[in-house]
């Protein structure tokens, strides 16, 4: 029991860090190739968006801004699979490997906001 | 008070049964218990027929004068009392159990101060005198059922429990078994009617005469509004309100004094000891939660702060602090608190959260966020009143000074020991902090404004788009955001400019749902007088509750503009049943079953529209936002109410 709580304590130590700058430089090594329309009827069926958003825009109460260029896929993946904070686990057997492709290629998809947004100035 | 004919109501009673009940052989229960025990009469053991009186027929002269009406019953004197106290507004759905006091009201007492304000539901009652209260400063008073009227307003009661609010209630009851008209009065009648909620209201009382009565009101009043303040409760019995007022009672009836209670200060040495720790911290951090009760907590607040030039975190139970001053640091939260050397709480709903973090795992874990050494002070006058039942006090906050005493009593003293401790050293280091903090406000800003650009053109809307749409709407207006009920990522928060103490009113306190529209009504009520402009984030959930309260925002032309945050679910319940899928492996493919508000979906502006409530929607494409944000202040403007259904994103 005091592993499993030492354990938790790291992880969540981690991942608090981690909510903060959700997005990292790609790695090296290509992401899987994803049907970006594909990942996108996933983002839903599968429920990314309640927490980030359909545009996987984010939310400061619920989970970070994902896209457009999020972090590398190894790490995005292991996360997704073993996540060390509030984020539910997202296992094999309920979003398998290429499902989880498809999802970062609609992520990666995402656009850009627009330059000038007149009610966002200040 | 000029004396009137009085007869009491057993004898009122009597009365009638001798003219008109006398083929029932209904015998009152006072004629039933003289001073000893009279033989029953020799007819009663006759048989029936040879005994059977003769009804009287209507020609006939009344065997004695029976007194059908007075003009001076109870409910009048209870009204001098509520007079006294200065309510503006009595809400209530009407209820028999009350009608006496209902009727003092609107007749004897003119309708107006207090004005009765027709809900269609007690927890529309509560939650608007909930509402009011954090707009205008003072308690409204509701009426209702004992029992079935208090069972509907359990929950916004325990709301404005949760949220230190004081609601003054009244509950109609009849208590004397032997006056109680058959059926629905039986059922609508109770021992002890405060007994249900007295786990989460300060004080209640049962007067059995006029001049308790009038002694209770102005207690309970009294006691609602100390710190920490909450709801009371009086039960106010059906013969008290309606029976004549004797001359022997009213002999004794006079209004009593109010004299409000100060709230109470910390102590003095607790104090001192405070400002010593604030004053030599490297990193000192300022927590407030329901801090500022009163536009003056906001200057108090603002002054420590800069004396001190120290970070002050805002977590929203009231307005607090400006959110352009740049020592407003909520942005910064984690990594301040992480930071710090001294962190004072001031009313905070949870010490123990702000300075843990706990993760809602399958193994559910926590830990420390702050230093070891971070020293901590607490101001709350919760640490006055507290009771065991309800949970809503959180787990314990291992504090280093605990002040039992209201914050925004508190801290005039705590900022005059604070100056007396400053060194030409500390206000060099503070200048110094306080350049850094600035800067580190303007990132933040920039931060959020850059951040709700991503997903502006969105369908569903965005809800940093629709924030921004209802800001360029109001800015320039005397605005006032009343509620905001559903989870909306802080864009009022992180991107408003809130500045007086009326623009932001914080939450439920108790997190029960419905708590949005009814409180947002009853504070655009108190603002009505002064012009304001009240807005209100409407979410779905909410509004299914209890939606006749639009009803009576259109009744009373009470002028609101409501922009719906309408996520079509139940959404953080969806959210939890999403946790609980993956947790067990199973996908959340069926996660909507049970959380979601489709198929179909709900069409609230024909909802509002068929309540009289102006209405439209449901606006699905953000470039319709602010066409349809003009045309509905124009109705606000006119001193209606006026809603928008806005299809959003979850959050």
């Amino acid at each position: 029991m005091k592993r499993l709580l030492l354990l938790a304590l790291v992880l969540s130590a981690a991942v608090a860090s981690h909510a903060q700058t959700p997005q990292r430089p790609a790695a090296a090594t290509p992401a899987p190739a994803g049907n970006a329309d594909e990942g996108k009827k996933l983002f839903v069926s599968v429920g990314c968006y309640q927490c980030h958003g359909y545009e996987a825009q984010g939310s400061n109460a619920t989970g970070p801004r994902l896209g457009p260029r999020p972090m590398a896929f190894a790490a995005f993946s292991r996360y997704v699979r073993q996540p060390s904070g509030q984020m539910p686990p997202y296992t094999v057997k309920v979003v398998s490997d290429s499902d989880l492709a498809k999802i970062y290629g609609f992520i990666q998809s995402r656009p850009d906001p627009a330059k000038e947004i007149p009610l966002l100035k200040p | 008070m000029p004396e009137k004919p009085s007869l009491d109501r057993r004898d009122f009673l009597k009365s009638a049964a001798v003219t008109g009940a006398a083929a029932l052989d209904f015998t009152p229960a006072r004629a039933l218990v003289p001073a000893a025990i009279p033989p029953l009469p020799a007819q009663a053991a006759a048989p029936a027929q040879a005994t059977a009186p003769i009804p009287p027929r209507e020609t006939d002269p009344p065997a004695t004068v029976e007194l059908l009406t007075t003009d001076r019953p109870g409910g009048d004197f209870m009204v001098d009392v509520i007079k006294s106290l200065d309510f503006e507004y009595v809400a209530a759905n009407p209820g028999s159990s009350f009608r006496g006091i209902h009727e003092s009201i609107v007749n004897y007492g003119g309708n107006a101060a207090p004005e009765f304000i027709t809900c269609c539901h007690e927890e529309s009652s509560v939650a608007m005198a909930h509402g009011y209260f954090k707009a205008e400063g003072k308690p409204m008073a509701v009426l209702c059922h004992g029992t079935v009227g208090m069972q509907h307003a359990a929950m916004a009661i325990y709301n404005a429990y949760c949220d230190r609010v004081p609601v003054y209630l009244m509950a109609g009851n009849t208590l004397d078994a032997t006056l109680r008209r058959p059926g629905v009065e039986w059922a609508h009648s109770v021992q002890d009617a405060a007994a249900m909620v007295r786990d989460f209201i300060k004080w209640d009382d049962l007067p059995i005469s006029l001049p308790h009565f009038a002694e209770s009101a102005v207690r309970a009043y009294k006691i609602a509004m100390t710190p920490p303040m909450m709801p009371v409760l009086l039960v106010l019995d059906g013969g008290l309100q309606e029976d004549p007022i004797t001359s022997e009672i009213n002999a004794r009836l006079r209004v009593p004094k109010l004299t409000r209670a100060s709230a109470p200060q910390g102590d003095s040495g607790a104090v001192a000891e405070a400002a010593r720790l604030l004053v030599a911290a490297q990193n000192p951090v300022i927590v407030a939660d329901r801090a500022a009760r009163t536009p003056a907590g906001i200057a108090r607040l603002i002054e420590l702060a800069e004396t001190l030039q120290a970070p002050v975190i805002n977590q929203g139970g009231r307005m607090n602090f400006p959110t352009r001053h740049p020592l407003n640091q909520s942005a910064n939260a984690r990594q301040l608190v992480a930071n710090a050397d001294v962190i004072i709480g001031l009313e905070l709903t949870d010490f123990w959260g702000t300075v843990n973090a706990s993760r809602d795992s399958l193994v559910r874990t926590s830990r420390s966020v702050v230093k070891p050494g971070t020293k901590l002070i607490s101001i709350t006058a919760l640490d006055l009143a507290t009771k065991g039942n309800y949970q809503d006090f959180q787990r314990y906050p291992e504090v280093d000074i605990a002040m039992a005493a209201d914050a925004e009593a508190t801290l005039p003293a705590l900022t005059e020991a604070c100056k007396r401790l400053i060194t030409a050293d500390r206000r060099t280091a503070f200048a110094d902090r306080a350049k850094r903090l600035a800067e580190a406000h303007g990132a933040a800003l920039e931060r959020a404004r850059a951040d709700a650009a991503y997903g502006w053109d969105a369908t569903p809307i965005s809800t940093a788009r629709m924030t921004m749409e209802l800001w360029g709407a109001i800015k320039n207006e005397d605005w006032a955001l009343v509620a905001e009920s559903g989870i909306m990522s802080d864009w009022t928060s992180r991107l408003w400019s809130f500045e007086k103490h009326y623009q932001s009113l914080g939450g439920s306190g108790g997190a029960g749902v419905g708590y949005g529209a009814p409180a947002a009504i009853g504070a655009a009520l108190a603002n009505k007088k002064r012009g304001r402009l009240s807005v209100t984030i409407q979410g779905d959930g909410d509004f299914l509750y209890a939606p006749g309260v639009w009803w009576t925002a259109a009744h009373h032309r009470i002028p609101l503009l409501a922009v719906m945050h309408n996520n079509r679910a139940y959404h953080q319940e969806m959210m939890h049943l999403q946790r609980m899928a993956n947790r067990h492996q199973r996908g959340i493919t069926r996660a909507n079953i049970g959380t979601s508000i489709d198929n179909p979906n709900v069409d609230f502006a024909k909802i509002a529209q068929g309540l009289g409530v102006h209405a439209q929607g449901p606006i699905t494409n953000p470039n319709d936002l602010g066409p349809a944000l003009r045309r509905a202040i124009e109705v606000v403007k006119r001193g209606e109410p006026s809603l928008i259904d806005v299809v959003t994103q979850p959050r």
